[in-house]
């Protein structure tokens, strides 16, 4: 069995997926997404999303401390590109190797207990990672400036190939060209690609099928003598340096870190996203990963000209009122909205998006025939 | 000496606040065994029923007087509160003392509001695991910012103290100390005071009302209590609505010292899971002790001798603290056996 070896539907999800990722620029030019700065946040955010998902979604366990981990990645990435070089390479491996030893410093702790009390465990170490580099650390992370790139930063690496250190804050490159808006859109992009694929290879992994036992029945998993400890260790470690994957990222996009990255409300926004698109499965926080950044993106820009415009074939009474109305949840007001949509998914389609993709698509198969039974029992089965 | 009551009293007030919604999570999480994330919530909501209040009892009739010119040389307009009209001298009585009569204002709002939050959502989540309590309460609890926000705007609405408790109090007198060696603003006695008379007044009705020992019980065996022919969930939905108040209240009094903008909530929701769990989900006495001793060692980590010996301790003080209990004590301090042991 060879590393690249996946079931074959999983094939075609990740190609329908690669498809989907790299025809982005064209298909969201429609729906007014399409600049560089957004995309990448798409890209970026679908890879924390999904390395949450691994934690969460497998073995059950919430962490409402993943920020921290974007946080410390984010840093060390700026500090790679001030210290060594203004390559991304480094600066992502850097970035996950560092994540990932804070994930296992931070996970050996809070996975001690289950539950809620995991919950407010991960939630208390990513708030004193927050305070403490709002405080004392000011020397690492430049407190509420946020650090930044500067024209005396020693970048060894860079000094050591180049004659003479320049002066001029360079961009981040990669092995030696420039990256644009879209060529960062398109390193972003692969690297969800790539990290896609190896979700998917935990996924169908014993691994995977392990993570998924602690979720359904620890007690009876410990029962039978299993040491549940270090696959949900692992799975911790696994998603944090997604989280800093993806904080490196961030920094390589914008060579930006600030401590804001590194608040709980920010670990609440990946937990929206993959709720919202549905736990446990693949495709799932992708999706909700980009429908949260779409709303904050492109629906808050929306204002009450545009609704005059979308409300225009109304009479003149009803146009005002509804434009009123909308006006409300749109806008600023888009995180109404966002909580909105969340509290109902929550209630009525706690497998989120996914699993109402799910029950429409049984709903027509049951509607079609019913001697797809077999069928239906062979995927239930492979899931 | 005085610098250590000084902290002692500073801690005193901020744990007030911490153990009145602690208390409040507490008895939800006591009694629908549901955990609340949307409790920071109630208690900005509360803080709104004071501004809310405050707009209300100062709405102003504007009369325009030809005669007269104000200094820019338009004609003067007289802005008379409506209060006053109707009530003379009463009426800025009343303007003045705003937030603590606000309270009439946050009791029967909160009181709905609690209920209407139990009946229309939370009940539906009895059976579902927690983590989808916290889910659905923290969405709920975004939805809740997100309205006051539509309402009252992102900025801060700060307060008045009424003005008989404006200045500080000579509590080193009071203590045998050189006058004036430790003053401390009056309000803040006035909120220390009022978290433990409501504090006491929670623990009285659950102690000595027939209403309360029924509580008491169904918290202990809920089944039995059914059984035994109560309509158990129409108390625990009413105890949801006094948890939602004693929130709100906690919310209207602290306004003076802290205007409230609408995500007031979120801050102080991390630290009061943070106060229950150290406090033992579903244990009242824990959640007031917890909150008091949380308050006291963040206000004594933020002395400068303190910091000095360990720099940022006050940032980390009260999670640290946290995170040490948890991994030694499992059931927090005064946990009850069983209850959420994992």
């Amino acid at each position: 069995m060879n590393f690249f070896q996946l079931p074959r539907n999983e094939y075609v999800t990740l190609g329908v997926f690669s498809l989907v990722v790299l025809t982005m620029p064209l298909w969201l030019q429609p729906l007014g997404a399409a600049y560089p700065g957004l995309m990448q946040q798409f890209a970026i955010f679908a890879i924390f999303a999904v390395g949450f998902n691994i934690l969460f979604g497998l073995t059950g366990y919430l962490s409402f401390g993943h920020a921290a981990f974007l946080g410390v990645g984010s840093y060390t990435a700026v500090w790679s590109f001030k210290l060594l070089s203004m390559d991304v390479i480094p600066a992502l491996i850097f970035a996950v190797l560092v994540a990932g030893i804070f994930a296992l410093l931070i996970g050996y702790v809070s996975l001690r207990r289950s539950g809620i009390y995991f919950s407010i465990l991960t939630l208390a170490f990513a708030q004193m990672s927050y305070n403490l580099a709002y405080s004392v650390l000011t020397p690492i992370t430049n407190g509420e400036t946020a650090l930044q790139l500067a024209g005396s930063d020693p970048r060894v690496l860079d000094g050591l190939f180049a004659s003479g250190t320049s002066s001029i804050i360079s961009s981040p490159a990669i092995l030696g060209s420039a990256l644009g808006g879209i060529g960062g859109f398109y390193l972003c992009a692969v690297i969800l690609l790539i990290v896609f694929f190896i979700a998917q290879k935990i996924f169908t992994s014993p691994f995977g099928m392990m993570l998924r036992a602690v979720k359904s029945n620890q007690t009876r998993l410990s029962y039978t003598g299993v040491n549940t400890r270090p696959y949900t260790l692992a799975a911790f470690v696994i998603s944090g340096m997604y989280a800093g994957l993806a904080g490196g990222l961030l920094a390589v996009t914008d060579p930006l870190a600030g401590a804001e990255r590194m608040q709980w409300t920010a670990s609440g926004e990946v937990v929206l996203m993959t709720i919202l698109g549905g736990v446990g499965t693949l495709i799932g926080p992708v999706v909700g990963a980009w429908l949260i950044k779409y709303m904050e993106n492109i629906f808050s820009a929306y204002n009450e000209r545009i609704l005059q415009f979308y409300f225009d074939w109304m009479p003149d009474g009803v146009q005002d009122f509804a434009v009123t109305v909308t006006s409300k949840f749109v806008g600023e007001g888009w995180k109404l909205t966002e909580g909105l949509v969340f509290v109902l998914v929550v209630v009525f389609l706690p497998g989120g998006i996914m699993e109402g993709v799910r029950r429409i698509r049984s709903a027509v198969g049951n509607r079609r025939k019913n001697e797809e039974a077999p069928a239906k029992l062979s995927t239930s089965a492979a899931e | 000496m005085d610098a250590i009551l000084a902290q002692l009293l500073n801690g005193l007030d901020k744990g007030g606040a911490y153990a009145l919604i602690a208390l409040g999570l507490t008895l939800v999480f006591g009694t629908l065994g549901v955990v609340n994330f949307a409790h920071g919530a109630l208690f900005m909501l509360g803080a709104f029923c004071a501004v809310a209040f405050r707009a209300l009892i100062t709405m102003e009739s504007v009369t325009i007087d030809e005669t007269q010119l104000s200094p820019w040389g338009s004609p003067l307009e007289i802005r008379e509160p409506l209060v006053e009209t109707w009530f003379g001298d009463w009426g800025a009585v009343i303007v003045d003392y705003s937030v603590p009569l606000s309270i009439v204002l946050a009791i029967p709002v909160m009181l709905i509001i609690g209920i209407a939050m139990e009946r229309g959502l939370i009940k539906h989540f009895y059976k579902r695991p927690h983590a989808e309590q916290i889910l659905v309460t923290f969405g709920l609890a975004i939805v809740l910012q997100e309205v006051v926000k539509t309402f009252f705007g992102p900025n801060p609405w700060p307060q008045p103290i009424p003005s008989d408790f404006r200045g500080a109090a000579d509590v080193g007198a009071f203590f045998g100390l050189q006058p004036y060696a430790v003053t401390y603003p009056l309000w803040r006695l006035v909120y220390l005071a009022f978290s433990l008379v409501v504090i006491g007044a929670v623990f009285a009705f659950l102690r000595f009302t027939t209403f309360g020992m029924v509580v008491r019980a169904g918290m202990a065996d809920r089944e039995t209590v059914g059984l035994l022919g109560v309509n158990i969930d129409r108390r625990f939905t009413i105890m949801f609505g006094i948890a939602a108040v004693v929130a709100g209240l906690a919310g209207v009094m602290y306004t003076p010292l802290l205007p409230p903008n609408y995500h007031l909530g979120m801050d102080f929701l991390v630290l009061s899971f943070v106060v229950v769990v150290v406090g033992g989900m579903g244990s009242l006495p824990g959640a007031v002790a917890a909150g008091f001793m949380l308050g006291i060692l963040q206000s004594f980590a933020s002395m400068t001798a303190i910091k000095a010996i360990i720099p940022g301790i006050d940032q980390i003080i009260v999670y640290a603290v946290a995170v040490i209990i948890l991994l030694v004590r499992p059931r927090g301090l005064m946990g009850r056996r069983g209850v959420m042991e994992a």
